[in-house]
């Protein structure tokens, strides 16, 4: 992941709910680009279908319609959806992820659950991965705690540590910050940067908030399932 | 590295009392099932022995009622009818007869035996023959008494030890106020004799008044001849009936398969109410864990992953339950016996639960067949929760 390139090719991307007889565009036509290295937030008010987008570009969700390539690969636009089966191995190669709600496995401390994720897939040379990731992180002090013991800044930093176990090339974070106070807020979004500037990680983070969205190098506003850039 | 066994152990604990209380459900199925097949296995086991033990294959009785005669012979009891000595002249002289022993059952009522009282076997014998046809009766102290006009005894291991007698002590003999002094007390044998008292044959004849009169001739067949034949010929004598103790086996058996049938699907209820128990536990943790489960897949989990993680739940549940189970089975195997003694038409002296190592392995093997097969909806179901789903926090059941 070192040389610069396109990391994700969206094109035509489009997705529509059904509810009952009524049709929703959550994410309307969208096409952009996002090299590797990149550092994007996304903003735009509640409902504009920033989350949509986020899990089509992670490969949570199947689009409608249009086109999406990862690292030129062609994932979506065949026009078929994918199995399951067939995005967890793609997700579980390329992307980590972290949400709102940290979503910790409250049965499990915090080492257990950044290692958890290698209980499922592993990829090589990630052997001492955990524990460098909770020195980097901070939590290195806390690895026996429950996630309950700890605090909801901790708890987004655990997250991102298991989200980063497997060395993805891609970090999604949908409002990361959206649980935390301002000053905690700041905190996660400065370890997402540092991520980005010391391992090459790409950061795709949705935010409600302007002040941390400035943070990133480039900015994409969502209004009504369409996208625009941002001039910084 | 944390394993999908960690994960699951650590997750049962989370809910202790609910996890505490499945294993319970299962362990009860465990031990009703071990239990029933121990006692299908330990109940022939123990009528055969005491078959065997008796030491003939034939008995003459007086014309009755056959299964009552049976019962009697096996059980001690009242009601008895007689037969006059002579005829063992005549059974002698069949070539199939290898040898034959005259008994004289007597039972008597001993108010102090038990709270209530209760009846106290008095067998009348005669030493020698009687102790050739049972060569596997054993000393604990003394011997065989050898006047059978004398007042002298011998008893079963059960009876001396609840009559707390040691050979050289004196005996009455409720109702009739005969005493006698033990010459001989029998090692156990698990079987009827071991709650017997031997008295000699002429004296128990004097005492009832019925002199040269038998309640039961015992007959041992010559190695290998056709007991059928000999059936038939000893039919011709009159006022007797004969009781093959391969019939009373069959007959017993057939009592007692209704009641195990019975007892069976009692089991078989008992199983599946653990089976639902399993299922809604493991579902409704499932449910609860929804977002939890999800977001294993955002983390690279497979389906296959999560259907493993929930069906090693399943099995540890079982396998606490059916361990337990087993344990319970064990310690409370002389409880499931008396229970059963009350319940059953017949029981036989030996133990009548019988669980050995085939049986433990049989059963928990089992109750593993039973728990995958139970996990096996609820893992399919979190298998298949779509991580988007979690997120969303719309439970798709
Ligand atoms: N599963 C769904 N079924 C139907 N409609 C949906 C579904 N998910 C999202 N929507 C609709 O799609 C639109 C976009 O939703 P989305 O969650 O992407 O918005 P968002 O920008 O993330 O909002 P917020 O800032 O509140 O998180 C909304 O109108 C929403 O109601
Ligand atoms: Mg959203």
């Amino acid at each position: 992941m070192s040389e610069k390139g396109v990391s994700i090719e969206a094109t035509g991307l489009t997705r529509i709910y059904t509810r009952g007889i009524e049709e929703v565009v959550s994410v309307n036509n969208v096409s952009f680009q996002i090299n590797k290295r990149d550092f994007v937030s996304i903003i735009g008010p509640s409902g504009s279908g920033k989350t949509t987008l986020i899990n089509l570009l992670g490969c949570l969700d199947n689009p409608t319609a249009g086109e999406l390539r990862l690292e030129g690969r062609p994932i979506f636009g065949s026009g078929k959806p994918l199995s399951e089966r067939a995005l967890t191995k793609i997700r579980r190669e390329t992307f980590g992820y972290i949400f709102q709600n940290f979503y910790l496995i409250p049965t499990l401390s915090v080492r257990e659950n950044v290692m958890l994720p290698l209980t499922f897939y592993r990829k090589a040379g990630t052997e001492n991965e955990a524990d460098k990731l909770l020195v980097l992180l901070g939590i290195d002090h806390r690895k026996d705690h429950l996630p309950g013991q700890i605090s909801g800044g901790e708890m987004q930093r655990v997250a991102i540590a298991r989200a980063m176990v497997n060395k993805p090339e891609i970090l999604l974070a949908d409002e990361p910050t959206g649980n935390l106070d301002t000053k905690r807020s700041e905190e996660i979004v400065q370890v997402l940067l540092k991520l980005n500037r010391d391992v090459g990680l790409t950061v795709i983070m949705v935010t409600h908030n302007q002040e941390l969205a400035r943070y990133a190098g480039r900015m994409l506003e969502m209004k009504d399932g369409h996208i625009s850039e941002i001039k910084v | 590295m944390i394993t999908k066994f960690q994960v699951a152990y650590k997750n049962l604990l989370r809910k202790k009392v609910r996890t505490l209380l499945t294993i319970i459900g299962i362990a009860l199925s465990a031990w009703v099932l071990v239990s029933l097949l121990g006692f299908n296995r330990g109940y022939e086991s123990s009528l055969n022995k005491d078959i065997d033990n008796m030491g003939f294959q034939l008995m003459i009785m007086a014309k009755g009622c056959p299964y009552e005669a049976a019962t009697l012979m096996l059980k001690g009891g009242t009601g008895l009818r007689y037969m006059d000595e002579s005829i063992m002249k005549e059974i002698t002289k069949e070539p199939e007869v290898e040898k034959i022993t005259p008994i004289f059952m007597s039972a008597v009522f001993d108010p102090n035996k038990g709270e209530s009282g209760g009846i106290a076997g008095y067998f009348g014998i005669e030493p020698k023959s009687f102790a050739e046809m049972k060569p596997f009766l054993k000393f604990k102290k003394g011997g065989w008494f050898t006047d059978v006009n004398g007042h002298e005894a011998v008893m079963g291991y059960e009876a001396a030890e609840l009559e707390q007698r040691e050979v050289g002590d004196m005996i009455l003999m409720p109702e009739k106020n005969v005493q006698f002094k033990v010459a001989g007390i029998l090692e156990r044998t698990g079987t009827q004799d071991d709650g017997t008292i031997f008295v000699p044959l002429k004296t128990v004849q004097t005492i009832f008044n019925r002199p040269n009169e038998l309640t039961t001739i015992g007959i041992k067949l010559t190695k290998g001849v056709d007991s059928g034949r000999l059936e038939e010929k000893l039919y011709k004598l009159p006022d007797v009936q004969i009781v093959s103790l391969a019939q009373v086996k069959e007959t017993i058996m057939k009592l007692i398969s209704t009641a195990k049938v019975m007892v069976l699907s009692i089991a078989m209820i008992a199983i599946l109410i653990a089976m639902v128990g399993v299922i809604n536990t493991i579902l409704t943790s499932v449910w609860e864990r929804f977002q939890e489960i999800g977001i294993l897949k955002t983390i690279g989990a497979m389906p296959w992953d999560i259907f493993k993680l929930i069906w090693i739940e399943t099995l540890m549940l079982c396998t606490a339950g059916g361990v337990l189970g087993v344990i319970i089975a064990l310690i409370l195997s002389r409880v499931t016996d008396m229970v059963m003694r009350r319940v059953l038409p017949y029981a036989p002296g030996g133990g009548l639960v019988l669980i050995d190592l085939k049986l433990i392995i049989i059963t928990l093997i089992g109750i593993l067949c039973i728990g995958l097969l139970s996990g096996i909806y609820p893992a399919w179901r979190a298998g298949r929760i779509r991580p988007l789903e979690a997120i969303r926090g719309e439970a798709g059941r």
